[in-house]
């Protein structure tokens, strides 16, 4: 975190950057916020540990429109989200300045109060240099600790990757920490009846309270103004009072996104309400890879998504119900 | 708010003897904005069109709905009765309560319940329908092809005949294209270079025709009616309005190693070189790559005997900018490259050639002077096998899918001249299927084998063997005696599969035309519109399309002047007004509009908005409404609802299902 | 409110049908007289892939028991490929509305031509038995606008 500090110090001196998008301190240890940094005495502020889940690439389109450059950090898995956003020409690349920041999975809050954890003082252990296997919890009921791997994110379990597949420069090291299958949840769900998967879903949407987080959270929902906002559909934005509305709007957040997500997980992560929505993109993904081949958007800023090409001999819509 | 007026249609009974009409009419009234609804016999009539006339002026409708046949029949009837009673024509929306009710319900009270809700549906959607207007735009009067083979001339000829101005651009030396390569032509056996020949000097000679040879395409914008055009004239290093064409300069040059293109590098040419003898323009070029002056300096000897000094060592690229209304695409066919097909030993011995390399051996202006000769050792072949679908119905990658429509024939053809010529040749042909479907052509290819005596065996060759004594080994199978054979023959001949000219595909993406997976180009209808690229203003011409033969290359050829010449003799194009467009205060700039737009007609440009009050340059999607057919993909490829479907808007269709559920 | 059983139930359809091909093929079926239910109801848009799945879900919401998109054979289109995409974003909508738990049957893709009427007719009866046998869609209806 120092050489970061540093890094970017000395990029704004010499004028290549004229701010810094990275993490401040928040309120408590583990909750670090998105913030912009224009001076190297504001750089003590700047914090990068386990808990920077935060992906940074969506700031990125407010702050390609500032003069000047903006030096980002970018973890591997946000620099897909900075390649698709590129290629939709959301952001400019001239305007950014990335550093591939090291990353060797984040932290989950919930995953350490679920352990029974609370009370919580200080952590020890989160930093990202370090490579310790477990964290040191001080609580005001006394010590405790957890694994690095328990209290892990659970996207951080099925990781694309230790890559950045864009940046000017890279700090730090990465560490791969995919231990479980992509799609095990959805083949899970896909397994069940579909009385099971209506009830499973409509248990778990019911709690949505359309807060819009994982909306806003999102590097692909990054519409200047939202569908649902909008008069052009008649389905103006609101909070739900019927079961229709929550899915109505979770299954065509997931169908514009579909073929750009990249499955960064942020929208599980802003739930505050815990609903697993990544397992929409992720059962569009899984789709996607098999129906019309592997893909992954954001691997790259100029191939094709899959919803804006086509083969001839791609699959009947009737396959959905031949599968069964 | 609207004032609708709602007609019901009887249709004699066709209609009424299903749909009570009059509850049609009673139950209209009862819908937002209706403010008149009658019923009539015969709305498609005199009398029933003068009906919806006065309601329109007494009762100041601003929109119809009419209940009855389907609009693919009367919606343009009826859209002209609001026109001419001073309605805008978009303000008119059919109920179709004949083919999809009437007719096909027999119960009187269920038919009568779905007439009243189409008649909703579109009541709903008229009232949120808005005036549209179909633009215009200029036409410039001037054709571009793409292509000087038999395809781009033909076309170019068509259409210079009618009066406009057309320039022919040819990436090679000269016009001609593949059939100035061709010996002669099936099923009539004359000569290829007699009947191009004068084809090629009309063009030349046409005042209306401008070839700019040794050119290609570089830049295309604008649309249907209006391109502009960039095209580079390369360099021919020879003063095109000095040169006399005497050919001096090429008996002089001293590099004469070069293989010829123009016989398939059977043969050589000089460092300045015309293509061939009949070459249009007879103007040679030098082939720097090639040439000892821009090698190393030295020589000049072209120069030196040029009495006209024509030889400029000097020229440059030039670009030409023209306007055009209209561009056809011409660019032909070349044949499949063969290294991948070692079982025929196409690159181990010289005495296995394409069907092509042997037109240009049995030519007399070819590298044999027209005697037919083994390549290897210039002795006479008494045996000769050829092998058909070389790539061509191929299951695998090497080759490609389709049939490439010309090589029985040809095949045939050669077969044929070779056992007139040579009586003591002895010709197999080794096919899969001969397909011969053509004026005269079964008739052709049964005269091959009835009266000429070629060998037809159906089945495949596996393997070609070069022998040590320089014969040709070839193991093949007869599929109707079920044996295998092995043959030793003197010469081979591959019916390679045809191809589009690899150029296709840039030449494809500067216009916006779209090409499929074998790199033809696509036509807008398989069926109904085959000269005509989905791109409006791009027009198809021969192989560039699909495979064919001679006549039916110059039978699309006329075919695309045609359609060239009806678009050129439009003053002004009326576009339809049923486009997209694009919402710029909702507008991503993200592209995945343009990614599935077929014709290319969404652009993007940045441009100030002013965002309630916030300032910003934003890239905006930009519809071209000239160019836009109004499909609609880009309206659910657009995430934020910025891009929307003029007729046939989001919120139109969204009330359509409202009041259908309702 | 009556309990409906499956004789009597009568579902309410809704049918996409692009302007060129599938909108002509069920003018075709009227013309030839080829009967189908009276539940189908017809909108006519210019190309299969001018179809929202904002528009399949809102037809759910209002109280639509199936939804069926006809467009042009993959090949045919008139605008060259418009179904192509039509196919692949309606794939990836059933496919998700099955996960969710909606039942299949009630959504439908087919290719008609403007010369297949009997394909369209027999189309549409089979997809109205399959949606009867499937009753009335609760679960993805808006209760509001029950009716």
């Amino acid at each position: 975190m120092q050489e970061l500090r540093e890094r970017a110090a000395a990029l704004l001196a010499d004028g290549t950057v004229d701010r810094v998008l990275g993490w401040r301190a928040g309120d408590m240890p583990w909750n670090p916020e998105p913030a912009y940094f224009e001076t190297q005495e504001s750089l003590r502020d700047f914090v990068y540990d386990g808990f920077c889940g935060a992906n940074l690439s969506k700031y990125m389109i407010e702050a390609s429109k500032l003069d000047g450059k903006t030096l980002v950090c970018l973890k591997p898995c946000d620099t897909y989200s900075f390649n698709q956003l590129l290629k939709e020409h959301r952001v400019d690349r001239d305007k950014a300045y990335i550093i591939g920041v090291g990353c060797r999975g984040k932290l989950d809050m919930e995953k350490i109060r679920a352990h029974g954890i609370k009370g919580i003082r200080t952590i020890r252990g989160a930093g990202i240099e370090e490579d310790e296997k477990t964290l040191s919890i001080d609580t005001i009921y006394g010590q405790k600790s957890i694994s690095y791997e328990d209290a892990m994110l659970s996207r951080c379990h099925v990781c694309k990757g230790k890559e950045h597949r864009i940046f000017d420069e890279q700090l730090g090291t990465s560490k791969e920490t995919q231990d479980a299958d992509r799609f095990a949840e959805v083949e899970r769900i896909e397994a069940m009846s579909p009385e099971e998967r209506f009830a499973f879903f409509q248990k778990e949407l019911s709690k949505c309270i359309r807060c819009n987080a994982c909306r806003n959270v999102c590097p692909a929902c990054s519409c200047r103004k939202c569908v649902f906002d909008s008069t052009k559909f008649d389905s103006a934005q609101k909070a739900n009072s019927d079961s229709f509305e929550e899915k109505m709007f979770h299954i065509i957040r997931a169908f514009h996104v579909a073929g750009r997500c990249t499955d960064c997980g942020e929208c599980s992560r802003v739930c505050p309400q815990g609903i697993p929505l990544h397992l929409f993109n992720r059962k569009f993904i899984k789709d996607i890879d098999v129906f019309y081949g592997e893909y992954q958007a954001g691997a790259d800023a100029e191939s094709k998504g899959p919803l804006t090409s086509y083969t001839i001999e791609d699959v009947e819509p009737g396959i959905v119900g031949e599968r069964g | 708010m609207q004032r609708i007026g709602v007609f019901v249609c009887h249709c004699g009974s066709n209609i009424a003897a299903t749909v009570d009409v009059k509850k049609v009419v009673e139950m209209a009234l009862f819908e937002p904005g209706v403010v008149h609804a009658e019923e009539y016999p015969y709305m498609c009539s005199e009398a029933g069109q003068s009906k919806i006339a006065s309601a329109i002026r007494e009762k100041a409708l601003t929109g119809l709905v009419i209940c009855s046949c389907s609009p693919r029949m009367h919606e343009t009837t009826f859209r002209n009765a609001a026109k001419k009673a001073g309605l805008n024509p978009y303000m008119v929306e059919i109920a179709n309560i004949r083919e999809h009710c009437s007719w096909i319900h027999k119960d009187m009270e269920e038919a009568t319940k779905k007439a009243v809700i189409l008649a909703r549906a579109a009541i709903a959607k008229v009232n949120l329908n808005a005036p549209l207007t179909p633009g215009e735009s200029l036409v410039t009067k001037r054709a571009l092809v793409i292509g000087g083979g038999i395809a781009g001339i033909q076309t170019a000829l068509d259409i210079a005949d009618a009066g406009y101005e057309v320039d022919i651009v040819e990436k090679t030396p000269s016009i001609g294209g593949r059939m100035s390569q061709l010996d002669k032509t099936f099923p009539t056996l004359d000569c290829s270079a007699c009947i191009l020949t004068p084809k090629m000097v009309d063009a030349a000679a046409h005042e209306k025709i401008t070839i700019y040879t040794y050119s290609e395409v570089e830049k295309v914008t604008g649309f249907v009616g209006d391109f502009t055009v960039d095209i580079r004239r390369k360099a021919r290093s020879v003063n095109m309005d000095k040169c006399t064409g005497c050919g001096v300069c090429q008996e002089k040059c001293p590099s004469k190693k070069i293989p010829s293109e123009f016989n398939r590098g059977l043969g050589n040419r000089t460092a300045i070189y015309t293509p061939f003898a009949q070459a249009i323009p007879n103007v040679p070029v030098i082939d720097r790559e090639n040439c000892i002056k821009f090698k190393t300096g030295k020589c000049g000897v072209c120069a030196k005997v040029c009495q006209a000094g024509a030889v400029d060592y000097d020229q440059q690229d030039e670009i030409v900018t023209q306007k055009y209304g209209a561009i056809v695409v011409a660019t032909g066919f070349d044949v499949i490259r063969l290294d991948q097909y070692d079982e025929y030993a196409y690159s181990q011995s010289p005495d296995v050639i394409t069907s092509l390399e042997l037109e240009r051996v049995m030519n007399a202006a070819g590298p044999t002077k027209g005697h037919l000769e083994r390549l290897s050792d210039g002795k006479a072949p008494k045996e000769m096998v050829f092998i058909q679908c070389v790539g061509s119905r191929c299951a695998d990658s090497r080759g490609k899918s389709y049939c490439s429509k010309i090589c029985c024939m040809y095949t045939a053809k050669h077969a044929m001249l070779i056992r007139d010529k040579y009586p003591d040749v002895n010709v197999t042909v080794f096919y899969i299927d001969v397909r011969t479907p053509g004026k005269n052509f079964d008739e052709f290819y049964r005269r091959a084998v009835e009266q000429y005596g070629v060998n037809y065996i159906k089945g495949q060759v596996g393997k070609v063997i070069p022998q040590p004594d320089g014969k040709l080994l070839v193991q093949g199978v007869d599929l109707l005696d079920n044996r295998r054979i092995l043959k030793e023959a003197d010469m081979v001949v591959l019916a390679a599969a045809i191809e589009p000219n690899p150029d296709v595909r840039k030449i494809a993406t500067m216009l916006t035309a779209s090409i499929d997976t074998n790199n033809f180009l696509t036509e807008a209808h398989a069926k109904l519109r085959p000269v005509e690229s989905p791109t409006a203003g791009i027009f198809l011409s021969g192989v560039c399309q699909g495979p064919k033969d001679i006549p039916e290359t110059v039978a699309q050829a006329g075919a695309a002047a045609v359609k060239v010449i009806g678009l050129l003799a439009r003053d002004r194009l009326m576009t339809n007004p049923c486009t997209a467009q694009s919402d710029e205060l909702l507008c991503n700039g993200c592209s995945m509009c343009a990614n599935v737009c077929p014709y290319g007609a969404i652009t993007y440009e940045t441009r100030q908005v002013n965002d309630h009050g916030i300032r910003e340059e934003r890239r905006l999607a930009v519809v071209n409404g000239a160019l836009c057919q109004g499909c609609g993909a880009c309206t659910v490829a657009c995430p934020s609802g910025a891009m929307d479907l003029k007729g046939f808007s989001n919120r139109e269709l969204i009330a359509e299902v409202d009041a259908i559920c309702r | 409110m009556s309990i409906e059983t499956n004789e009597t139930f009568r579902p309410k359809i809704v049918a996409f049908c692009c302007n060129w091909c599938s909108y002509a093929g069920a003018d075709l079926a009227g013309s030839s007289r080829l009967s189908y239910p009276a539940d189908v109801k017809i909108i006519r848009v210019p190309c299969s892939c001018r179809v929202n799945p904002m528009f399949i879900l809102r037809a759910f919401e209002k109280g639509a028991d199936g939804v069926i998109l006809c467009g042009c054979h993959p090949g045919d289109c008139h605008y060259s490929t418009g179904n192509y995409y039509a196919r692949r974003r309606m794939t990836l909508l059933f496919s998700m509305l099955d996960y969710l738990g909606v039942e299949n049957g009630r959504t439908r893709v087919e290719w008609v031509s403007a010369a297949e009427g009997v394909k369209f007719s027999q189309t549409m009866n089979e997809f109205v038995e399959k949606v009867r046998s499937l009753g009335r869609n609760v679960r993805l209806e808006d209760l509001r606008c029950r009716n």
